[in-house]
Order: C-alpha cells, then structure tokens, then sequence
C-alpha cells in the first residue's frame, strides 16, 4: 500500500459511525457470559479505554480490544486484515506483553468496521502501507497494560492486600507474600466494575518477554486443515453464486446482451445488469461460469479501443522528454550535468504488474430491508463499508462488514469493485450471493501496479564521484484514481517514492514527475511506487559506480554519510554475504539497498548465469533489514522470503501487456511467477534497535530486483534497464 | 446425473452435473471448502487432492471420472493434523496467507507416500506445480524434509501432543536479532 506518510482523509466513501459513550457501551454489555472487555468509548480516540462485562453479541456497540472470559480466554480483537503478513499473532504478542496472559489462552477475532479501528496512516480502517505494527503498538500496549492493572487492583481488593504485593504472570495475579493465586477469568467480573485507570506505565523494553521473541503464528493449525475461512469460503443459507462479464476494454460499457443461452443452462438462475457488468447467478460456481460463457453480450468499448502497450510507452517517453513537476529539487542539477567531467544518461521503464493474489477477487453479501452484510477478504474496511452504504441507501452503520482471512492481498483487495458487484447483486434478487472472479477475471480487470519511464542523467567529477542526478518519472497517478482531489500540484508521492528520498550525498538533485494517465486501472501494488523506482534509482546508482571506476559496495557506502540507517543494512548485507571476498567462479552478485514505509533494507544477490542457454539462476539472497524494534523475529524472516519472492517474480516474469485496450495475459500460464525449483536461500539478518517499531511487510520486495540486475552486469556486463528480463538480455 | 465416490473414507452420491469438476462438487455442492481455487486450468495447484492416492488437481477433473474412487482432501488427511507433513508445517510455521497451503500439503503428502526421503530435487519436481505468491517455498522445502523424517519416526511424532515441539529431536530454523534467521 502507500507511503506511511500519506493521508487518505479525503476517502470519499468514509462511514460515521456514532461514537460509543460510555453510558451506552456499559448498558450492552449484560448478556451471555460475563467477563472483562478493554475497548473504546470515546469516539475517534485510541487511548480512551473503557472496561465492560463481556458477551454482547452487538459488534458494532462494542469496539474492544481485548476480552477476558470467566473461563480463562484471552480474545484479541485484530482491527488488521490478515492476509499472510502475521499480524494476527503481531497484534496478539504487542497486546500478551503488557497484559501478562497465557499465550494458550489467546483467542482472536476481526474487528468490525467501525470508527474506532481507523488507522492513523490512512485515517480510516484499513491495512496496508506497512503500517499496522506501527500504528497498533500503542494502542495495543495500552489496552493491555489498562486490564492487567485492572486485574491486578481486583484481586488485590478480594485479598484485602496492597495492589503492590500482587503481581500478574501467565494469566494470574500471584500474592507474593502468601504464595495465593487468583486467575484472570476469576478476576474479570470484578475487574469489569473497577474505574479504568488512566496512564498505566508501560514496560520498560528491557523486560519485554513475548515482543523480539520468535513466535508461531496463530493461524497456523487453522491453515494446515483447511479449517481457516477466507473469503470464497463463505456460506450463507440460500446463497446464490454469480461470476460477472466485464468490459474487456477498461472503461467500456455494456452496449446490449441477450441471456437466452445463458439462462437456458441448467442451474442459472438469474442474469443482470450491474455496474461492472453482466451478473450470471446460479445454484453453483462452476454454473455461473458456464452460464457466463454462453452469454452474449455486446460491448461499447469506449476511449481506451486503442491503447497499447506500444502507445502507452510512446507516450511517456513523449512526456518525460518535458520538465515534469519538481519532486525534489537540490542545488543545480542541470548546471551541474552541463559542467560534468562524465556524464550517463539512461532510460528505464517497467510495465503493469498484476498482483495475482492467490485467492482470486470474492465477496458475498446479503442485503435485507435496513441491514446489509457484506463478508470480504478485504484491506479496507471503512471503504467497504462506505460503498455498500450508499448501493444500499443504508446508513455506514446498518453495514455490517465480517472480514475474513485473506489468501493474499499486496494491495489488491483495498479495492471495492468486488464489494460493489456483490453488494449489487444481492440487492437486486434480495438473496445472499457469492461473487467469485476467474483467474482470468483477476489478471485481466486488476488495479496494475503501474507501468512506468525513467529518464535518468548523472554527473561525476573527475575523480568518479556523483555530483548530479536527475530523474523524471512518467506513468500514472495511484492517487489520482482512487481517491481524486488527493494529490497537489499534479505530484502523486507514491510515483516518485524509491528515488525522491534518494538518500545519497550528491550535491545537485532534481526529481520531477510528468502526471500521465493511460485509461489502463492503477492500485497499490506491494511497496508500491517505490517497486519501480528502486529498480530505477539503484540500477542508475551502479551505473554511476561503473562509469566511475567504483565498487558498487563502496560507492554507496562512501555516499550514505548522512543516512545511517541505510549504511547499518547496506553493511550487515555486505558483511553477511561476504562482499569483501572472492565469489567462487562462475558466480556473480549485486547489491542495493533502499528506505520504504519508514524501514530499511539492502541486498546482495548470488547469480550464475548460463550465457548459452539465456538463462540464470539466483542461488542466495542476503537480506538485512532495520524495522525498528522487532516483535516477532522469525516473522521478519518470513516476511523478508516473501518480499523478495515477490520481487523475483516481477523481475524474472512479470509483465502485463496491453492490446486493443485489453490485458493480454490471462492465468499462471501467459503472467508467470516465481515457482519453487527457481527459490534461492534466502537469509534474513535484522539490525537491532531501539527505535519505534515499523513494518517489514512491502520492505524487501523492491532491492531484490536492483540488486539482481547488478549481478547480471556483473555477469554479462550488459545492463538491465527493462524489466522482465529476457533471455537476450543474458546472451 | 447420481455419482458415487469415496470421499475421505466415506461413501458419498451426489446428483451432479457430470461436468462439473471435483473442485466445484467439493467446494459448492458439499460445502468442502478446504480445497481451493486458484486458476481453474491445473496451473497453481491450489486444488490439489489425492485420488487413489495420486495428488490430482481437482479443478480439471470432472466429477463423473471420479466414480467409485477414493478421494482423500485436506480434511481427511487426518483427523487431528497428526500427519507428518501437516505436523512439520505447524513445525516450521509455513503458511502466511495460507491460501494455497491445502494443495501444498497435499502434494507433499503424496510425494512423501512414493518417496520416503526425497531429495532437493525430488522436491522441486513434486513441489513446482503449487504456486505460492507468499513465497513460503524455502520453509515448504524445510518442512518435506521435516515431514520425512517426521515419518521415518513414527513412534517418536506419535508420542507428541500435535501442540508439542519437535525443536528438541529436529533442528529447525532459529532467529536472533542481529544474527543469521
């Protein structure tokens, strides 16, 4: 997702949810089991806490953090969509750690939608970004330090002792004095009519015992026994199945369809027209997918009928040949490229990715009189919410949204498209409906991570060194589409990040960015902007290290004086992969490092290539990353091997090519990824810190590709300044 | 049209489409929704399940091919994820979004029920149909040759509680901050 720095407060769908007060959320809280609940009562504040008897089955009058059952459970209420990055078991050791529970006693469950739960990145309820570790850590802290002192101040209260004698311990209050135990399901009705306290102090770090240490996952018995719902999972009674025809052309329309064929198929239901397209709805999804092949339907295929590949390209190349916005303007870049006693210029571009999640784009809603349900794998709950809403005419709070696992998001499922088609369709049969997207559906109606053009110039001294860079950037705007009036000036952050920040010491700097829509539909897309841009910025910086006779380790290392985060990770990679010693023969390496969502990472990456065959394969990944303080080590592994899988898929494989102004890739055959006999070793290294914790999620993806293209130079001595790579390239 | 199949030691008729794929009569008509969709075209191996003991993909085999065999999925691989290869993902923590893991577990079972210790190789050539965009592929080959061993001490994993640790019998990936992972 975006830039931890980006604000989406301009959301045009964002819910208003009424605040809980105090007075009413106590009033909920008198049914079923009785317990301790640690959530919200004031309206839009993290740090209100409120305490309440637990068991109302109400969600949206409840927004808890955490619930502590008579019988012992410890319920974790993750306001993060969990879609393969952990966070689930992030939140729960952020939480475990200041409430001192038994980690066998945790339970967890998705947040409803609701004002509460926004994220302070994006300033709405969403994952993404890289941002929930850091946006959770202290709410999370909070909400469990409040309930243990709550617990603590109750047992002490029935003991008739000091709260200060007592102390909690997996799930217990102990008396230290005369050895009695009290356990915290005992505790929780009587901590439930105690005052919530105010400004519990924190754990100093140094007697942290659950965050920095590796921990399994929550999820993982779940995923093992296909136990775990994600959303094509779903059920309803009487739910109906639907696929939808779309335009194949972005931005054309239905022009007319006759369904005939389609409803004479044995077990179609219905066909109908909705925004996106044709609905087809049947007693199965296979059904659906039958009927929707037999459909005809006739397209107006509107402005984009033409569009290329080809002409997408000519047309940045058109717009980067004139000065865009400035991004970032230091010195004089052009005065001193004009004096330079070398000076490089290269052209980079990269083309549409799709994020071929996994589980393939789904929703199923079901919409009554007065109430809407919608359950999605979705990233963006306030969103979703907002866009069933207004279908619906219902107010954001008669829209109930049951996030479910995830099977993948990169951004993907921030989207509502989705949402709408599902929402739709169920308001029009007033019956639940499933909406399931075809792998074809998905490769080929996605939101792209964007192609895009870099035209870069450098300058050195005589001496080899950088003294001027200048970049500027065509393709189009993420921002501008999904939430418009949100960009200033034309200068969409997300374009440029990866070589805006460029963190080098070199005197003259320009970046600007020439704003260029293509018709073809651009999203978030894992790391986003800076995907592209570190492949740009990187590859352009060992250029500078070849023309001037430099190390590309040394280069950037003498140039990172004034960053000393990226020097922490450049050097951990460079010394763990052993940069200084020899490679045994046959081998090659590169290495790039970069900042993104407010973490740090560099890479060396093995190589040998097979000039014959045009092939290559990537035998090691050093991988060292600074993310702050860690909470869950193994899962920064984890997420680093994941990251840069990613990465390698689109360096190696990915390529989304347009036709006629349609996709013309269509399943795993034609949009390749990475598959298990091409992984390399992957081995992660963390810089320890102090620092506030960030993200690791998006992290890793964008140095791989950089750092691969520097061994294949290293190998071949030609440069890689387009992606993928092709077999020529390896000659 | 009435088929008849084996489904997880159990005798099932379902009155199907005889088209209609495994996938689908799993996922849809009987509510088995631990086999997955991926592609649709035998691509990703997302829909991986056993028929007469052969990892197939479900999502390109029509129901009527299936009469009178035995199909084993995910939620019959065990009753308690007892089986080896199911312990040595909990084991090593594989699955991140887990979507694809169903069809990954099921393919490593069947390999591991030809090839009791298989190589790296053994492993790419058995493992590569199954696509994961989480790139859990590094801990999937860990986790086979943990499976293999699991399997090659059958009393030993027997003894062991499905929540209990293998970290003393196996070695398993470590992690410290500011040291190899």
């Amino acid at each position: 997702m975006s830039a931890g720095t980006t604000k989406f407060r301009r959301a045009q769908s964002g819910p208003r949810t009424r605040g809980v007060d105090r007075r009413s959320f106590l009033k909920t809280g008198v049914a079923g089991a009785a317990g301790l609940v640690i959530g919200f009562y004031l309206p839009g504040r993290y740090e209100a806490l409120a305490a309440a008897p637990a068991g109302t089955s109400e969600p949206a009058a409840l927004n808890a953090w955490m619930r502590i059952g008579t019988d012992d459970t410890v319920t974790i209420i993750i306001d993060k969509s969990e879609m393969g990055q952990g966070i689930q078991t992030a939140l729960c050791m952020i939480a475990a750690e200041e409430l001192e529970c038994d980690w066998k006693k945790i339970r967890t469950e998705f947040a409803p939608a609701a004002k509460e739960y926004f994220n302070p990145a994006f300033g709405m309820q969403g994952t993404g970004g890289s941002s929930s570790v850091r946006s959770s850590w202290d709410p999370m802290r909070k909400a469990g330090a409040a309930a243990r002192d709550m617990l603590v101040q109750a047992a002490a209260q029935k003991w008739g002792v000091e709260k200060t004698a007592c102390r909690a311990e997996n799930g217990v209050v102990l008396h230290q004095a005369t050895k009695r135990k009290l356990t915290y399901g005992s505790l929780a009705e009587a901590a439930s009519k105690l005052p919530v306290p105010d400004g519990v102090p924190l754990k100093d770090p140094k007697q942290f015992h659950v965050i920095g240490k590796s921990t399994k996952r929550l999820d993982t018995p779940d995923k093992v026994n296909g136990r775990a719902q994600f959303g094509i999972d779903v059920r309803r009674a009487g739910m109906l199945y639907a696929v939808v025809a779309r335009c194949p052309v972005f931005g054309g329309k239905v022009a007319s369809f006759d369904a005939t064929k389609a409803k004479a198929v044995p077990g179609v239901k219905n066909v109908l027209q909705i925004s996106s397209g044709i609905a087809v709805v049947a007693d199965s999804t296979w059904t659906a997918m039958q009927g929707r092949r037999a459909l005809d339907v006739k397209w107006d295929e509107g402005a984009n009928a033409n569009v290329s590949s080809e002409s997408i390209s000519k047309l940045f190349a058109e717009r980067a040949a004139q000065p865009g916005v400035e991004a970032r303007k230091e010195g004089d870049a052009a005065a001193a490229l004009a004096g330079a006693a070398t000076k490089i210029e290269a052209v980079y571009e990269v083309p549409f990715l799709a994020h071929a999640t996994m589980e393939p784009q789904n929703c199923t809603a079901d919409v009554r009189a007065g109430r809407c349900d919608v359950w999605a794998p979705t990233q963006f709950q306030t969103m979703a919410q907002g866009t069933a809403a207004k279908i619906c005419g219902l107010k954001p709070e008669a829209v109930f949204i049951h996030t479910t696992f995830l099977g993948g998001g990169f951004g993907r499922k921030a989207g509502t498209d989705f949402v709408i088609e599902a929402v739709e369709t169920s308001k029009a049969l007033g019956a639940p409906v499933k909406v399931t997207w075809s792998r074809e559906d998905d490769t080929q109606h996605d939101y792209y991570r964007p192609a895009s053009y870099a035209k870069m110039a450098g300058a050195l001294d005589a001496d080899g060194w950088p003294v001027a860079w200048t970049t500027t950037v065509a393709c189009p705007s993420i921002m501008n589409l999904w939430f418009p009036g949100s960009i200033k000036n034309n200068l969409d952050p997300t374009s440029v990040e990866g070589v805006e920040n460029l963190p080098y010491s070199i005197p003259n700097i320009l970046v600007d960015y020439q704003l260029t829509e293509t018709g073809i539909p651009v999203g978030f897309w894992r790391s986003v902007g800076n995907s592209q841009n570190g492949f740009f910025s990187e590859s352009f910086m060992d250029e500078l290290a070849d023309a001037g006779k430099k190390d590309p380790y040394e280069l950037r290392r003498r140039l990172l004086g004034k960053a000393p985060r990226h020097l922490g990770v450049l050097e951990l990679a460079a010394q763990k992969a052993g940069w200084d010693k020899p490679l045994p023969a046959g081998r090659f390496r590169g290495i790039a490092v970069l900042f993104a969502f407010e973490s740090y990472c560099a890479q060396v990456v093995e190589i040998s290539v097979d000039r014959s065959a045009r092939t290559l394969k990537v035998h090691r990944v050093v991988c060292a990353v600074d993310v702050g303080r860690v909470v869950n080590p193994t899962n920064i592994a984890a997420q680093s091997e994941s990251a840069v899988v990613y990465g390698l898929a689109a360096a190696l494989h990915g390529a989304i090519t347009i036709s006629r102004g349609r996709v013309e890739q269509t399943n795993f055959n034609n949009y390749p990824v990475l598959r298990l006999d091409e992984m390399p070793e992957i081995e992660t290294h963390i810089v320890p810190s102090e620092a506030k914790p960030t993200g690791a999620g998006e992290l890793s993806v964008p140095p791989v590709v950089p750092a691969l293209c520097g061994a294949i130079f290293a190998a071949t001595g030609k440069r890689i300044r387009r992606l993928p790579i092709r077999p020529e390239d390896l000659a | 049209m009435s088929i008849q199949f084996i489904l997880n030691g159990k005798t099932q008729t379902v009155d199907v489409n005889p088209n209609m794929p495994l996938l689908w009569v799993l996922r849809d008509t009987m509510g088995m929704t631990g086999t997955k969709f991926g592609c649709g075209m035998a691509l990703c191996g997302a829909c991986t399940v056993h028929i007469d003991g052969e990892a197939t993909r479900s999502c390109i085999t029509p129901i009527s091919s299936v009469t009178g065999k035995k199909v084993i999925t995910i939620e019959g691989l065990s009753p308690d994820r007892s089986h080896p290869v199911q312990k040595a993902w909990i084991e090593i923590d594989v699955p991140q979004c887990g979507y694809c893991q169903s069809g990954q577990i099921m393919s490593a079972a069947a390999l591991l029920a030809t090839k009791a210790q298989p190589s790296d190789s053994d492993i790419d050539d058995a493992m590569k149909g199954n696509i994961c965009r989480c790139g859990t592929y590094q801990r999937i080959r860990q986790a086979v040759h943990l499976a293999a061993k699991l399997q090659g001490a059958p009393a030993k994993a027997a003894n062991r509680g499905a929540d209990e640790s293998e970290e003393q019998a196996l070695a398993v990936e470590t992690v410290e901050v500011g040291g190899a992972v």
